[in-house]
């Protein structure tokens, strides 16, 4: 399609915006973060890493990264355990509620974090104190995996749709039994989809806040709950520059090794 | 059939989805080293026969055995069978000597012999030097070949091919058609080889079974098949077949019919009042369309006795006038009206003279 010279200028602008929109905020707390000036004034008043020393000594910043670490590992590997099951049920076998099923997993990416909080926590409040469990680590990891799972799923579902099923039959038909196949041919096939789905899941944990609020015990915070409750403590302000800085290049990684991982095989013409 | 027994032996083989039969109880008998088809339009059940040998799905009843042996219980990959996908499935993360050494490397062939099989096997398909690609480089025949090559390398007693040519284009198919039926006499397996196309299943096979709504309508050779068809349904199938029945049938050839006369047995000449010769049958009509071929012509003519019948001739016989509204004199000899079985179903057999009598059958293949 051929635009006119103004459609173009304007779209271009248009773009230029929203991208300016997005990124110049972001560029903001990686130049406060080595701001002299303590009042955050701009334009800076000179460069200092003292901010990045703070952070580094910081236990509570310390502490709630590893927090952080941890149930992002532990949801990622609860999502793709149960989304690539799921997915491999739904995509390669009919069974009765095959539809639902997949309606069903797929359901809580849509829900608020505030009604999946307020659910899971009314939840385990009246299931976890028999059980002799409390609020903690454990209860994030379960919260956090109910919309790790979909991300998960959904990688793995549309590789799955790609990835035609005589593959599998062909390998059985040239003498490889169903372990044989699956490991010859069938997680070959799918497993970049399955590495992106689990990049993004963590990705998605990392920076939760909503549902890890009501779902996290008393001891447990993680980076983001660290952060927005540091953010009103005036002298606490400069370290949590360094921590938002220090985010967002961690989140930088996975979503840039999602993209490279997917990109790879499209363009490699294969699968 | 060569050899004792026979390669493939199905019973009473029945396989239904639900309340659909896609198979409705069959009985065949494949023999060694025969090329024998499976033709049928789509959804007549000849692809379910397959994936039933193959072992991907689990007949509802019946048996399937394999060179005298039981296989009806079995998986895939305990059957010693091979198949040819119609997509071919090359696996697309394996390089082309991968794929088809794959066969190979299961059954834990020693490194240095599975080179050199993949190399013969390479070498029978005419791909020497394409070991090192990827499916996704090479052109839709070349993938072909490398399905065949990865089927064939390990000898299995009987391949499977799945309308293996229908992805290609017209030309290619054709090559494919010799070299595939070139390649099974050499290595002397046993094909069973899926198609709807007519021509192809009678110009490879040794043996055809034409295959009708999850039934078998008839086994033969493609020349029985084609001159001897055994039901209405295989004399429209295969090729183009006038049926004369009812009415018509009678004033023409003293019976009520069902007959089907194929187009190129019919002659076509001027009016003539010389009597009937013996063993021939003839009827007058009149000239309907005429529609040119190039290697031939298609005059349809409408009888007078009631009904229409399709007449071919070749480019090379005497032309004798036939434009549109010119009488003519129709015979042929009665051994090629060949008689089928009265189906009730049918429209046609109705006794009332005043229904139509003559059903063409719609044009496939070359005539």
């Amino acid at each position: 399609m051929r635009l006119s010279r103004t459609a173009r200028i304007l779209l271009r602008s248009a773009a230029a915006l929203g991208l300016a929109v997005i990124y110049l905020p972001l560029l903001l707390v990686l130049v406060d973060s080595v701001n002299a000036d303590r009042s955050f004034g701009w334009p800076p008043g000179g460069v200092t890493g003292r901010w990045w020393a703070d952070a580094w000594h910081s236990a509570g910043a310390r502490s709630a990264l590893w927090v952080s670490v941890r149930a992002g590992l532990g949801a990622t590997a609860v999502a793709l355990v149960l989304g690539t099951l799921v997915a491999f049920a739904v995509q390669r076998y009919a069974f009765f509620g095959r539809q639902t099923l997949s309606f069903v997993v797929v359901l809580p990416i849509a829900l608020p974090g505030v009604v999946t909080g307020i659910a899971l926590n009314s939840a385990f409040r009246s299931v976890l104190p028999p059980l002799g469990l409390g609020f903690g680590l454990l209860t994030v990891i379960i919260g956090h995996a109910t919309f790790c799972v979909v991300i998960v799923f959904n990688n793995v579902v549309a590789r799955l749709r790609r990835v035609s099923g005589s593959y599998e039959e062909a390998a059985m038909d040239l003498g490889a039994g169903p372990f044989q196949a699956f490991r010859d041919v069938t997680w070959p096939l799918v497993r970049s989809a399955v590495a992106v789905g689990g990049l993004l899941a963590f990705a998605l944990s990392f920076d939760e806040i909503v549902v890890t609020t009501f779902t996290a015990g008393a001891g447990v915070q993680t980076l983001p709950v660290w952060i927005f409750g540091n953010l009103a403590r005036p002298q606490q302000a400069p370290v949590v520059n360094v921590v938002a800085a220090v985010l967002v290049l961690l989140s930088v990684i996975p979503v840039y090794a999602a993209q490279r991982l997917s990109g790879d095989t499209a363009a490699g013409g294969r699968i | 059939m060569a050899g004792s027994g026979a390669a493939i032996r199905l019973r009473a083989l029945s396989k239904s989805y639900g309340p659909t039969h896609a198979l409705a109880g069959i009985d065949l008998d494949v023999g060694h080293g025969e090329f024998f088809s499976l033709l049928g339009p789509s959804g007549s059940g000849k692809t379910t026969t397959l994936r039933l040998i193959a072992g991907f799905e689990e007949p509802t009843a019946g048996s399937v055995e394999l060179a005298g042996q039981d296989v009806t219980g079995l998986a895939p990959y305990e059957r010693d069978v091979h198949t040819v996908f119609q997509d071919y499935a090359l696996f697309p993360h394996m390089t082309v000597e991968q794929n088809v050494g794959y066969a190979l490397k299961v059954r834990k062939v020693p490194r240095a012999e599975r080179a050199e099989r993949v190399r013969a096997a390479l070498a029978s398909v005419r791909l020497e030097g394409h070991g090192r690609r990827r499916p996704a480089q090479l052109s839709g025949g070349q993938r072909q070949r490398v399905a065949l090559a990865r089927a064939l390398v390990d000898r299995p007693a009987v391949l499977l091919l799945d309308e293996p040519l229908a992805a290609l284009d017209l030309q290619l198919r054709g090559r494919m058609q010799a070299e595939l039926k070139e390649l099974q006499r050499e290595v002397g397996i046993t094909f069973v080889f899926v198609t709807h196309d007519q021509g192809e299943a009678l110009s490879m096979s040794d043996r055809v079974a034409v295959f009708n709504a999850g039934r078998i309508e008839q086994v033969g050779t493609p020349a029985e098949v084609y001159e001897k068809p055994a039901t209405a349904f295989v004399a429209g199938f295969v090729g183009v077949s006038n049926l004369l029945t009812g009415e018509p049938a009678r004033r023409v050839t003293g019976a009520p019919g069902p007959y089907s006369i194929r187009p190129e047995r019919i002659t076509l000449s001027a009016p003539s009042a010389e009597r009937e010769a013996a063993g021939e049958h003839r009827a007058g009509g009149t000239v309907a369309d005429v529609v040119y071929l190039g290697h031939a012509v298609r005059v349809l003519v409408d009888l007078d006795a009631g009904g229409r019948l399709t007449v071919l001739r070749h480019a090379g016989e005497p032309a004798t006038e036939a434009a549109p509204g010119a009488r003519v004199l129709l015979r042929w000899p009665a051994a090629h009206a060949v008689p089928l079985p009265a189906d009730p179903g049918e429209p046609g057999t109705d006794p009332d003279p005043g229904a139509p009598a003559t059903v063409p059958a719609p044009a496939r293949g070359p005539h």
